[in-house]
């Protein structure tokens, strides 16, 4: 695969006075996927689902295909399983205040772990406190691992499991599929979190057996504003509706209404069909390239990085110590200075890395930091930025005051 | 000014070698400020006399370059400074922030003048008002 050729895909990587290492916050698009929308919104634009005309039956056909194309992305079994939503975040929110709040009860236990995302904390607190639920977290041990001991925590009373595939801090893959078998093994749901594994690996919903997995379009090459829930047909068909409105109804009359068949229960409203097209193109395009080349490239990429900062002394390395284990994830500090000052002086190098707490605060606490510096790389980044951004990284010292 | 020059001239010095960042035997009020951006918190402290005139005052807690430097020039310069003559010397240096002081208010700031580039930085503003916006609510919630 020639790199150069991606990366003439990619308009915004053209300049290439700037290095992009926040990918991890959100990827850059390639001209098929920005193409894919303009199409859409140039030649088949009509309000989906609703006209009986040519341009709406074109629309809900090129919506639907989208969804159908994420169906089969990630392996699920019928198309109707796949509910669109804005990110991640609504995803879990979705599967909180639907499956949450009918199935979880007082005395009962949510499961999550502590290198949980906010948006994969927060449903859940709001869940438990009002339904008078217990929140656990499963913490890892020294090598990044959840020990046989640790989860027992998931137990009888256990009724959702809530994990993140892949962490935005520490870019471990964890053992979803495990973690599902014990969950099922009590009764409990599986949550799976792939907000970042979804731009990074492979993905079987069947295989890894998750009752419910949530992605946003945007980290991996699709646009902001779309994402998607997987849940199993059984449990999305018992599950009452998130938001009402247009769209998701069978019949209203004055005194109530009978819902919509999946997965337009879930899909209240006029929908972003321009961006669900935008992001088949960016699975289109993800599969083009091919998960081995993904997965190689970035782990390459990883190894280079990781291996240069090791030597330099002043900078602490989080996460595990093998390199193939971080999903060009490398979060750091360099001793006494702040992240925010290190991402400014990277930034005026035209270096975009974050800094801060990655909405991961029980995470950092854990590790015993407040804020860290964050570079992500995807497998559109090349040796040359790795190189420069080591370079760079041995001036930041000295351009805040160490000598 | 360019960023690096700006921590070269500025904040730099202030980080490293802070004069205020201490804790007051007899602090007569003590108030936290977090920026809930990066989780950053900054604890000011300050001892007023009878006549309200800042006899002293210092900072503590963890934070980036330009929240501790700019957290140390504040307290230099609010020291001897009555509660309204320093709620004046806020106000003005917000206007500055916000892009609507004059040049001869911005002077009347003295070296808090020159932390006008980082504040106009979108992603930096908070770092450099945290500390200001923190002793703004002591003053006002002390009347
Ligand atoms: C692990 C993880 N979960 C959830 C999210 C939330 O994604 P979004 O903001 O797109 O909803 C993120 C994004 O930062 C993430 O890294």
């Amino acid at each position: 695969m020639d790199l150069q050729a991606i990366r003439a895909d990619f308009p915004i990587l053209a300049d290439e006075r700037y290095v992009y290492f926040d990918n991890a916050a959100t990827s850059q698009r390639p001209r098929q996927v920005l193409e894919a929308i303009d199409n859409f919104y140039r030649t088949t634009n009509a309000n989906p689902l609703r006209g009986l005309y040519e341009w709406s039956i074109g629309a809900t056909e090129a919506y639907e295909k989208a969804r159908s194309r994420v169906a089969r992305f990630l392996n699920a079994e019928r198309d109707e399983e796949i509910i669109f939503t804005r990110n991640a975040t609504e995803s879990l929110n979705l599967v909180a205040y639907t499956w949450a709040m009918a199935n979880v009860n007082e005395g009962d236990e949510i499961v999550i772990s502590i290198m949980e995302h906010h948006s994969n904390i927060l449903p859940w607190q709001m869940v438990a406190k009002k339904k008078g639920a217990v929140l656990k977290f499963l913490e890892y041990d020294e090598k990044f691992n959840f020990s046989d001991e640790e989860l027992k925590k998931i137990t009888d009373k256990t009724k959702l499991v809530a994990m993140t595939y892949v962490s935005n801090v520490l870019g471990v893959t964890n053992p979803v599929k495990k973690v599902a078998e014990l969950a099922h093994k009590v009764g409990a749901v599986m949550v799976v979190d792939g907000a970042q594994s979804t731009p990074h690996k492979k993905v079987d919903v069947q295989d890894l057996d998750a009752d419910f997995y949530a992605f946003s379009g945007h980290k991996m090459l699709g646009p902001m504003g779309i994402g998607a829930l997987y849940g199993k047909r059984e449990l999305l068909d018992a599950m009452p509706p998130f938001l009402t409105g247009g769209e998701m109804i069978e019949t209203v009359t004055r005194e109530g209404a009978t819902y919509a068949e999946l997965p337009h229960k879930f899909e209240a409203g006029t929908v972003n069909a321009g961006d669900a097209v935008g992001l088949a193109a960016a699975i289109d395009y993800l599969e083009d390239i091919g998960f081995d080349f993904i997965v190689n490239q970035e782990n390459r990429l990883s190894k280079l990085c990781l291996e240069a900062m090791r030597d330099l002394p002043y900078i602490t390395l989080y996460g595990p110590l093998e390199t193939g284990r971080h999903s060009g994830i490398v979060t750091f500090n360099i001793e006494g200075c702040h992240p925010h000052d290190v991402s400014s002086v990277l930034d005026s190098e035209h270096i975009c890395i974050r800094a801060g707490h990655h909405c991961a605060q029980p995470l950092l606490q854990y590790i015993g930091v407040n804020a860290t510096a964050r570079a992500s790389m995807y497998f559109y980044n090349t040796d040359e930025e790795v190189e420069r951004f080591v370079e760079s990284l041995k001036k930041v010292r000295g351009w805040l005051g160490f000598e | 000014m360019d960023l690096k020059q700006i921590y070269r001239e500025i904040v730099n010095e202030h980080n490293l070698h802070p004069e205020h960042k201490r804790d007051l035997a007899n602090p007569t009020y003590v108030l936290q400020g977090v920026n809930p951006t990066c989780g950053d918190d900054v604890n000011i402290q300050v001892e007023l006399d009878e006549n309200g005139v800042i006899t002293d005052a210092s900072f503590s807690g963890a934070g980036c370059a330009v929240s501790q430097a700019s957290s140390d020039i504040m307290i230099d310069q609010i020291i001897g400074k009555n509660k309204e003559e320093a709620l004046q010397f806020i106000e003005t240096f917000m206007e500055m922030v916000h892009g609507t002081a004059s040049e001869e208010e911005i002077e009347s700031l003295d070296e808090a003048a020159a932390l006008s580039d980082v504040a106009h930085m979108p992603a930096r503003a908070k770092c450099a008002t945290l500390a200001w916006h923190t002793m703004e609510k002591i003053l006002k919630g002390e009347e």
